[in-house]
């Protein structure tokens, strides 16, 4: 291949000179690259393109431009956007040029519809963009596609609008789908190879774009792949990729197929035309052998297939081009991807050792990755390279580095941690890559708390994570780390001891410099020397409050880190009055609202040792508290709020979008659309705000609130909850119990490391790597945890958490955040914030209701903080609950308030198709001497029934019932019998509504009156009232766990919660899902030790799931659901139904 | 999967963009011109791959010019390396001048190698085909 290459080099300068003229290109084309190529300044070149671009603007719009000169202008237009200028006035142009032109100028015009067709599609998925808009940009899709081009995505928009908009959109709307796939499908019968090869790869694209609009074309799929063509055949692959990555069981059948394709590629009966650098079609090849290891994985018979295929790849591919390295390495990614063979597996690996000992710098990194991938196999492989790894750790190249480090990531255990983190660290220190950083830092981070050999190892690793990463780090970094003292281990003893170490070594750190120290890393600091600082006896607290009130005094903290401080100083306050009051005296002048509150409380408890004693309890338990999440306790003051005419609330996100929507309109220029259709879209569009109720509105603001909360804290939740979805293995089958001190190798390990090793020659190597080599590669020998197929357990990590540890913070942290995110959006003033804090003022008059949610601590940022004074909380809203009247009636009070008199018989008299569904007891609505109504609810899967049995108490005919039932927040489907011409004496008709509820609410009341006639002509009414609640049109979902694991990770909105757990029978966790299964109507989808699967829908609309774990004395519950308002609700019920369980 | 295919010449000047993912215009100069810089610091005895952002960059340089693709992680670094030279080896087929001025026939050629980030034909003549039936037609 040399000469080639050596011709293209000497050719491809002349290539991009300008000299050699060319006769047929344009002046103006030729001029422009010219001039920039000269030009020095980018400034100038800002000036050129802006000339040439009002220049083109004007002979665009000439009529005399000949379709020549248009096109162009058109390769001068695709030239100047390609230098980042916005060339789009001519994109309309080149639709139109390419309606008229030749084949020539619509090639031309591709390129530019291109862009446009791309932008529209940032457009339409974008949910600021308006209807006008979006009718707009469905009128360029429509014209894309008449000239040929593929603007399908825009299909699903088109039928959107349609449902939503006014009569324009819909005619625009409903106009696009005409167009579809079928003469794609004609087209891949055509006689032409190329056009078979492009009608299989548009489909190719329509499949990615709408996978459910080309199912019925699958079967043309397999014929394009048995194509007599190999190019029709290779573009079909591309198709079989995507398939076979999606299911791979449903295409076990083709993988004779692809054998025989890739034996017949690999033996050269291609055309010798497909060769490069004499390597039979080397792209195909890769593609095939991908294809092939995502259908042989986990299947023995399937793999069974191709190990023959597959050797000889490896075989042949033994000559010595770069190509060839491409292909087996990817032949090496498919023998330990798919069921293992011994054989395969020895060629393989003696295949890496090629690619690492190589001296070609790519193939070693290529050698490196490929190692990577096998190790999570086999991980005694790495012992093989171990001497080539330890030059690449020191190798200059940046790259080559980062992937040695990602493999010793891979390979580290128990016994090197240290070496490895070590090395990690070092890099970490020299490079200034940001997203490398953040990605490393993250690993550093898992890796101490996986395998830390003792505590002063990991405080001193996790002081290097935080100065490193510093304030890129994620946010779920420093909040493990705090949850894992906070929450500690079985034994109290060691986790004291952790704790007094991470004292101690913060105070050292911040006796020194601490300017220099990223704010995320001072907020640590301050959380835990507020918390655990008392632990320390040796040292004074005042030096203590010296220190942190030293920080205060920096420039550099932030006003986030300076509440961060103040909370704990808060903390360790008691009995130093003189030094507070100095502190909050001095702070009370502040700028900072937020600073000047935390002043003052900390003035006040620090007068007050009782009241301290009583908000701040020190060494109170993590456990067993409570947080009513969806503040229920609330409900009283804001329906009273809304009885006096307040604004229902509304979430930031909405109101966000209504402003969005608001500026669009101002600034919109189009004017010939109707203003009506725009409000009237504004409010169908979304969860409509003449819907909320007292509910949704606390619901909807404690959705955000714990979604706030969810985002604090992900970590944790991964190990339960896999990239593939529930993962029902391991974790809990080890048993919790601390690993054995990591500290001291077991011999027998360190011999067998040392007797794989192999040492090619001693001599020349020097004793540094080799010591390097036994740390770095310790407790990878026989006794290495990881067997060939990496199906055994990794090792236990060293600081185990209790069983729950996520649930449990997160959904308490949920819960108190709420005050400190309010304060928090009051420091930072953008307008998000500021919005949510709007909001919350409405409720603010509520809290301050109970004397002690002033406490405080309750303005702290610190979520975790505040734990300690939810329960002070708790007793509040318990005491405001019992005081307050309550204004929601639970639907089972209503059997309370009415005694069951009611015969229950008149169940016996429901229509006969109805009888068989269940159905709740008979209550009394309302009655009166003449007349008495009862109603009873039955659970149909698609909706509730409501039945309403209307007796006649007398002795004579009481004519023309008729009952009208009105509730706003439900849909009536149907309804019958609910006029009576005559209702004999004492007897009884019965009438039923369908109803449906559409958003949830947690109740909702329906009122309906009742008009009959005693005697002709004189019409008695009777009213009458009842409430219905969600739990009523909740109805079980039943999935496997398979599914339930992957809707889970397609749902949004989440809420988390302690739940009361029923302990009173021998499995708690089966007795309270049970009570819960009955209360509600849940499917109970699974139950593994502590945890549990729950799964329920609203009638037959959105699913919610649930996922409860068993939490010392409480239950966490974690919901998650399309839809915003329903995880509440049902969390709701769930409270209730436990708390009168 | 290819996000991008550039062709830079060493003073940072694009001769070549395509994108096979939306990426604002705006964004691009950007994002091209951070490209270009993570290329030319590296010497010659390094690898010819980049890590850049969450993807990589595989670039191949052919005197002043640099052709760099952007790929996401799952792909072939290797593969992709070889593509590049395939894709200059068309070029060196085609044009015997010079192929700036030809921008329009280099995305030609381009859009018949690569499709939707896939590689969708590597055969040469094939590449070729539709280019010259259309040099054809323009002639007659």
């Amino acid at each position: 291949m040399s000469d080639v290459v050596e011709k293209t080099l000497t050719a491809l300068p002349a290539l991009f000179d300008s000299q050699t003229g060319a006769a047929k290109i344009t002046n103006r084309l030729r001029q422009l690259i010219k001039s920039i190529t000269e030009l020095t300044s980018k400034h100038e070149e800002e000036n050129l393109i802006k000339q040439e671009l009002s220049a083109m603007k004007e002979q665009v719009s000439s009529p005399n431009t000949t379709m020549k000169q248009m096109r162009e202008i058109m390769v001068r237009a695709m030239y100047c956007e390609m230098l980042g200028y916005d060339a789009s006035f001519t994109y309309i142009h080149a639709i139109k040029l390419a309606q008229q032109g030749g084949v020539l100028e619509k090639r031309e015009e591709e390129n530019l519809i291109k862009q446009e067709l791309s932008a529209m599609k940032e457009q339409v998925s974008s949910p600021n963009t308006t209807m006008k808009q979006m009718r707009e940009i469905m009128v360029r899709a429509m014209y894309c596609e008449m000239l040929g081009y593929d603007a399908s995505f825009t299909y699903i928009h088109a039928i959107k609008l349609a449902q939503q908009g006014g009569v324009l959109e819909k005619r625009v709307g409903t106009f696009t789908p005409h167009f579809h796939s079928s003469p794609y499908i004609t087209s891949i019968t055509h006689a032409q190879e190329i056009i078979r090869r492009k009608a299989v790869l548009a489909l190719y694209k329509f499949y990615l774009i709408a996978p459910n609009q080309v199912q019925h074309i699958h079967a043309k799929f397999r014929k394009a792949l048995c194509d007599k063509d190999p190019g029709v055949m290779t573009s079909s692959l591309h198709i079989y990729l995507q398939l076979i990555r999606e299911s791979p069981d449903s295409y076990k059948d083709l993988t004779g197929s692809f054998v025989t394709i890739l034996k017949q590629v690999v033996g050269g009966k291609l055309p010798l035309d497909f060769n490069y650098h004499s390597v039979p079609a080397p792209w195909l090849q890769i593609q095939l052998l991908r294809i092939l290891s995502l259908l042989g994985k986990e299947d023995q018979s399937t793999s069974e297939l191709m190990y023959e295929v597959l050797d000889e790849s490896l075989r042949r591919a033994e000559m010595n081009h770069n190509i060839t390295y491409a292909i087996l390495y990817e032949c090496v990614k498919a023998v330990y991807t798919i069921h293992p063979k011994a054989e395969l597996l020895e060629k393989a690996a003696r295949c890496i050792g090629n690619f690492v000992l190589s001296p070609k710098i790519n193939l070693k990194y290529l050698g490196l990755k490929a190692l990577t991938y096998v190790v999570q196999h086999d991980a005694k492989l790495a012992l093989q390279h171990q001497m080539t790894i330890i030059e690449c750790l020191d190798h200059s190249d940046f790259t080559i580095k980062r992937e040695t480090l990602e493999l010793l990531f891979r390979i580290t255990n128990a016994q090197n941690v240290t070496v490895i983190v070590e090395k990690m660290l070092d890099f970490l220190r020299s490079c200034n890559d940001e997203h490398t950083i953040i990605h490393l830092v993250g690993k550093v981070a898992e890796l101490a708390e996986k395998f830390a050999p003792d505590n002063s190892w990991f405080i001193q690793t996790m002081n290097d994570v935080f100065s490193i990463g510093g304030d890129l780090l994620q946010q779920d970094v420093p909040n493990n780390f705090l949850r894992l003292l906070a929450e500690g281990s079985e034994s109290k003893e060691e986790d004291d001891q952790l704790r007094l170490y991470a004292v101690d070594s913060y105070l050292t750190v911040l006796k020194g410099h601490t300017s220099h120290l990223p704010q995320c890393f001072l907020q640590v600091m301050s959380w835990v020397l507020g918390e655990y600082a008392h632990l320390q006896e040796s040292v004074d607290q005042r030096e203590v409050i010296r220190l942190l009130t030293q920080l205060l005094d920096q420039r550099s903290v932030s006003s986030e880190t300076r509440v961060w401080i103040l909370s704990a100083l808060t903390k360790i306050s008691e009995g130093q009055t003189d030094l507070i009051l100095d502190l909050a005296e001095s702070l009370s002048s502040s700028q900072d609202t937020v600073l000047r509150q935390q002043a003052q409380e900390l003035r006040h408890l620090s007068q007050e040792s009782q009241l301290h004693e009583w908000a701040l309890p020190r060494g109170a338990p993590w456990d067993g508290i409570e947080v009513d999440s969806s503040l229920s306790f609330l409900d009283g003051f804001v329906s009273e709020a809304l009885a006096a005419g307040a604004a229902p609330y509304k979430p930031p996100h909405q109101r966000q979008e209504e402003l969005c929507e608001d500026r669009a309109l101002n600034l919109e220029p189009y004017g010939f659309s109707l203003p009506v259709s725009l409000s009237s879209c504004s409010i169908t569009d979304r969860q409509s705000p003449t819907l909320l109720s007292v509910s949704s509105g606390l619901s909807g603001n404690s959705t955000e609130l714990s979604q706030k909360a969810g985002c604090l804290i992900l970590e944790g939740v991964k190990r339960v909850w896999g990239k593939d979805g529930y993962l029902p293995q391991k974790k809990r089958s080890t048993p919790p119990v601390d690993e054995p001190s990591a500290a001291v190798q077991p011999p027998g390990q360190q011999e067998a490391a040392e007797r794989i090793e192999p040492r090619p020659d001693p001599l020349t190597q020097n004793q540094d790597k080799q010591q390097l080599a036994s740390s770095l590669f310790v407790g990878l020998g026989v006794g290495s945890a990881m067997s060939l197929l990496g199906k055994s357990e990794a090792p236990p990590p060293r600081f185990r958490k209790k069983p729950h540890p996520h649930e449990s913070s997160s959904s308490s942290s949920s819960g108190t955040s709420e005050r400190s995110s309010d304060s928090s959006s009051r420091s930072s003033r953008n307008t998000t914030n500021s919005f949510l804090y709007g909001s919350l003022l409405e409720k603010e008059p509520a809290t301050s209701i109970s004397a002690f949610d002033h406490t405080p601590k309750s303005t702290t940022a610190n979520g975790l903080a505040q734990n300690k004074d939810t329960k002070e909380d708790r007793r509040a809203n318990t005491s405001q609950i019992l005081g307050g009247d309550m204004v929601i009636v639970r639907p089972s009070t209503i059997q309370d308030k009415h005694p069951p008199s009611v015969s229950s018989d008149l169940t016996a008299l429901l229509p006969a198709d109805l009888k068989d569904l269940p159905h709740s007891d008979v209550i009394s609505l309302t009655s009166d001497p003449s007349l008495s109504l009862s109603s009873c609810r039955l659970f149909r899967d698609e909706a509730l029934l409501l039945v309403i049995f209307i007796s006649n108490c007398t002795e004579t005919v009481i004519k023309d019932v008729a009952v009208q039932l009105t509730c706003e927040e439900l849909k009536t489907v149907s309804l019958r019998g609910n006029v009576v011409d005559c209702l004999e004496a004492r007897s009884t008709s019965v009438c039923h509504y369908a109803l449906l509820m559409d958003d949830p609410h947690t109740n909702v009341s329906f009122t309906g009156t009742v008009s009959y006639q005693t005697q002709p002509g004189h019409t008695n009414t009777l009213p009458f009232s009842g409430t219905l609640s969600t739990a009523d049109f909740i109805r079980p979902l039943v999935v496997t766990t398979e599914e339930y694991g992957k809707l889970w990770l397609s749902l949004s909105h989440d809420v988390k919660q302690n739940l009361k757990l029923l302990t009173d029978a021998g499995d708690p966790l089966r007795t309270t899902l049970n009570s819960l299964k009955d209360a509600l109507q849940l499917h109970v989808v699974d139950i593994i030790g502590s945890e549990g699967i729950v799964a329920c829908r609203l009638l037959s609309g959105a699913p919610c799931l649930l996922h409860c774990r068993v939490n010392g004395t409480a239950l966490a519950m974690w919901l998650r659901s399309p839809h915003p308002a329903l995880p509440d609700c049902i969390l709701y019920h769930c409270q209730r139904a436990l708390a009168h369980h | 999967m290819i996000k991008f295919l550039l062709m830079v010449n060493k003073q940072g000047q694009t001769r070549l963009s395509k994108y096979y993912e939306q990426v604002e215009l705006g964004k691009r100069a950007a994002l091209e011109a951070d490209v270009v810089r993570g290329c030319l610091a590296r010497r010659k005895e390094e690898c010819s791959f980049v890590e850049y952002k969450d993807y990589k960059l595989v670039y191949r340089q052919y005197a002043a010019l640099f052709v760099v693709v952007g790929i996401t992680e799952n792909e072939n670094e290797l593969s992709i390396y070889e593509l590049v030279h395939n894709f200059v080896e068309v070029l060196d087929k085609y044009f015997s001048r010079v192929i700036m001025f030809n921008l329009d026939k280099v995305h030609i050629i381009l859009d018949e190698m690569i499709l939707n980030g896939h590689i969708v034909e590597t055969n040469k003549n094939r590449i070729l085909a539709p280019l010259l039936a259309l040099d054809k037609m323009a002639e007659s």
